[in-house]
């Protein structure tokens, strides 16, 4: 609803919890209005029950916020009126001026309810919208309703359900309690003074000082707040029930199961339901590696022809080197990985479509419960296989404080799409391209393999935290289930495109700063280090082949300079895990960003090879690269799955670290993230050279 | 946090597709967050289905699907 109000493209999802956080946009009213529209998170009542809920009433409970609204709109799902009007009734007795924007008619109607918008509204006192948001729907309406209202002056309203009057009792005396809070903090409206009592450790606008004295109140009348919710919300239903037997018809034949209902047997299947999960998991890293793999060879062969061809035409010099070892060859490695990531975005966000994420919730509940994580976890970790940042952010629907801190320690494990590069490139490199059971791609299945590790690497670490990490609170785990929905194409490609935009300028950025600077310190050394190096080579083998001279002239080069020095010194660190110095120059870059690590490898190599034929990929150039010690290749089996492991396991991004630091309020947990993941892929990568070897 | 008393049953102890109607909670902090999903007393439930290993269970709930752990349901009790 949002996105078609404002014309931005937010994230939209069929689960509880894809908005996070509030979001802001403007829109036009009409040519000379425009309004600021800021998007709050979808919640059952105005009691928070995890993070992500907590600023509603943050916002709505107090008028001087910035972001407090002239209008609410309130979208109602018209499916389920009697749940979706407990929520509108409370913002409504909030006293901010309400628009009800009714929306899920269709569904509505699927399942024979009929719904009297205009006796709805006259039986509220609220304007009533009907809107169709998949659609876009009813648009012009909201927007004419919300110039009406905006227009309108605020009267105080009468309360939906007005605590003083209904809760009065010889026990609690409610009016002497609410009077004092009121005028303690010169409020006038009831409902606002309650959420001062029940809410105020959650609101960011009362000082210290003034909770004191709001605990002081509730001691004074005995004010029992779980007694009052409950009360509060039986009340209100009672109210609303009697409110939807007048607006509503309901055709429903008793007993009768909707379809969605019937394909929740099949999906939540004992066997079936953990077969179904698995095979389209299965389908999902077959897509990423055999369907995109065509895709990819062409972008590959387009790049190493462009750099070619551009080598050939542009004049001798380093500017040119710098274009085409440097730039060009840093950002092809990144573009290359453009149609994986686009498949892996398109079918995570189909699943988030379809409302099947919210079963995958239930599915992974018990077990996920076992490693001190919750079926709400799930989600995390899955989209945690595109990328780590907004993982860690749906962090925060996870009620449970314990269980959310295990999910954004345990999440990064989780193998991204900046590792995609590096993994298919490795894969590709040793592990032979064969079909296997008839349909199934070798390199599809190591590929799996290397997701499966992370997963595991993530539940135990998970199991880990769970006996480290203790904590009294509860879990909980209640949730309702969407209907199966057809997905939005349109939501759909804009995810994609998003990702996949976003992939390309803030990797690309990096990237290409990364890269230049890579060329600068592999092109130029302390003092005349390069050509004393030069000279010296070319004295050594003077009777060698010239090729041979050339070849030797150009990795001396590169060993002399900054960079060949700076993998020097780190040798001795990683040789033990069978790397290099070259691999050394490309693990300290990849620091900051891991998807770094192809670019330059293959700028790298572009300057430590002089073949006049440029026209060659990536790949080709690390097949082709020789270890000097063996005589073999360099890129051995131990050596790639070495690297592959250290990079399933390292904790190789910045962001990451920044969006843990974030949310975990503090640098205590990103440090201990960070150490912990280090130390295992340094661990086992050197195991796995060791035992490889 | 369970109540298993003879003859005090709860949704937990529900069969496949069986209906209850809601009578009463046995646990403050868990039913204030199941009432606002619209478990009230006096509603009827039934068990819609289970997840494969038979633990969390999804109820029908006036209309729509709630899921909720086996101990979650437990502390909602039936007639």
């Amino acid at each position: 609803m949002f996105n078609e109000l404002t014309g931005l493209r937010q994230k939209v999802g069929n689960f509880p919890g894809v908005t996070v956080d509030k979001k802001s946009g403007t829109a036009f009213l009409n040519e000379s209005t425009e309004i600021q529209v800021v998007d709050l998170p979808g919640v059952y009542s105005i009691y928070p029950k995890s993070l992500d809920e907590q600023v509603v009433t943050d916002i709505l409970a107090n008028p001087q916020h910035p972001d407090y609204p002239d209008v609410a709109v309130v979208v109602v799902d018209g499916s389920n009126l009697n749940r979706n009007l407990l929520l509108f009734s409370q913002v409504h007795d909030l006293g901010v001026p309400v628009i009800m924007a009714l929306n899920m008619l269709d569904i509505a109607r699927q399942q024979q309810l009929e719904i009297n918008a205009v006796r709805l509204s006259m039986q509220l006192g609220v304007p009533v919208v009907k809107i169709n948001a998949r659609l876009g729907e009813g648009l012009e309406l909201l927007k004419q309703a919300i110039e009406k209202q905006i227009g309108r002056s605020v009267t105080a309203p009468t309360l939906f359900f007005d605590p003083e009057q209904t809760l009065n009792s010889p026990e609690q005396d409610m009016t002497g309690l609410l009077a004092d809070v009121r005028q303690q903090y010169q409020l006038t409206n009831n409902y606002i003074a309650i959420q001062y009592l029940i809410q105020h450790d959650g609101f960011s606008f009362l000082a210290i000082p003034q909770r004191v004295k709001l605990d002081g109140f509730i001691e004074k009348y005995h004010f029992n707040e779980l007694d009052f919710q409950a009360k509060e919300t039986i009340e209100r239903y009672k109210r609303i029930g009697e409110v939807v037997k007048n607006v509503v018809t309901d055709k429903r034949p008793l007993g009768q199961s909707t379809w969605s209902q019937r394909i929740d047997r099949f999906l939540l299947h004992p066997v079936w339901g953990y077969a179904i999960f698995a095979l389209i998991l299965l389908l999902i890293f077959q897509a990423i590696f055999a369907w995109a793999q065509p895709f990819v060879d062409g972008i590959d062969a387009g790049v190493a022809w462009l750099n070619g061809t551009l080598h050939e035409s542009l004049p001798r010099g380093p500017l040119t080197d710098l274009l085409t070892d440097g730039i060009i060859a840093g950002v092809g490695g990144v573009i290359v990985f453009i149609p994986q990531i686009a498949f892996l975005f398109l079918l995570v966000s189909l699943l988030e479509e379809s409302g099947y994420m919210s079963r995958v919730m239930v599915l992974m509940d018990r077990i996920m419960r076992q490693f001190g994580l919750n079926g709400r976890s799930v989600v995390p970790l899955i989209s945690g296989v595109a990328c780590a940042v907004p993982a860690i952010m749906a962090t925060r629907s996870i009620g449970s404080w314990r269980e959310r801190l295990i999910t954004i320690l345990v999440t990064p494990l989780m193998s991204c799409s900046a590792r995609l590069p590096i993994y298919t490139i490795l894969i590709a490199l040793v592990v032979p391209e064969k079909t296997v059971l008839g349909f199934l791609n070798l390199q599809g299945i190591v590929m799996m393999g290397l997701y499966l590790l992370g997963l595991t690497a993530a539940l135990l670490g998970a199991y880990l935290f769970k006996v480290i990490i203790k904590a009294r609170e509860r879990s909980l785990f209640v949730m309702e289930l969407p209907t199966y929905k057809w997905p939005r194409w349109n939501h759909v490609g804009i995810t994609v495109w998003d990702s996949v935009a976003s992939f390309v300028w803030q990797a690309g950025r990096v990237i290409v700063a990364i890269s230049i600077v890579l060329w600068v310190l592999a092109s130029y050394g302390p003092g005349d280090a390069l050509e004393q190096a030069e000279n010296r080579i070319r004295q050594e083998y003077a009777n060698r082949s010239t090729e041979e001279i050339e070849n030797r002239v150009a990795s001396e080069r590169l060993e002399s300079s900054y960079a060949g020095l700076f993998g020097k010194v780190l040798e001795p660190v990683i040789k033990p895990l069978g790397y290099d110095w070259k691999i050394g120059i490309a693990l300290i870059s990849s620091f900051a960003a891991r998807e770094v690590f192809v670019g330059t490898i293959a700028t790298i190599y572009s300057i430590g090879g002089v073949d006049e034929d440029n026209n060659t990929t990536i790949k080709q150039k690390l097949a082709a690269e020789v270890n000097p010690e063996t005589g073999g290749p360099m890129y051995t089996p131990a050596v790639a799955f070495s690297l592959l492991v250290f990079y399933v396991f390292a904790m190789m991004c910045m962001s990451t670290i920044a969006t843990v630091y974030r949310e975990t309020k503090g640098w205590k947990w990103p440090m201990i993230q960070l150490a912990y993941m280090s130390v295992l892929a340094y661990v086992s990568a050197f195991l796995v050279y060791q035992l490889m070897k | 946090m369970t109540n298993r008393k003879a003859d005090v049953r709860s949704v937990a102890d529900l069969k496949l597709g069986e209906k209850a109607v809601i009578q009463s909670f046995s646990d403050q902090w868990m039913s204030l967050k199941l009432l606002e999903m619209g478990c009230l007393p006096g509603t009827e439930v039934s068990l819609h289905c289970k997840a494969p290993l038979g633990d969390p269970i999804c109820l029908n709930v006036s209309g729509y699907c709630l899921s909720m752990r086996k101990a979650e349901a437990a502390t909602i009790l039936v007639e």
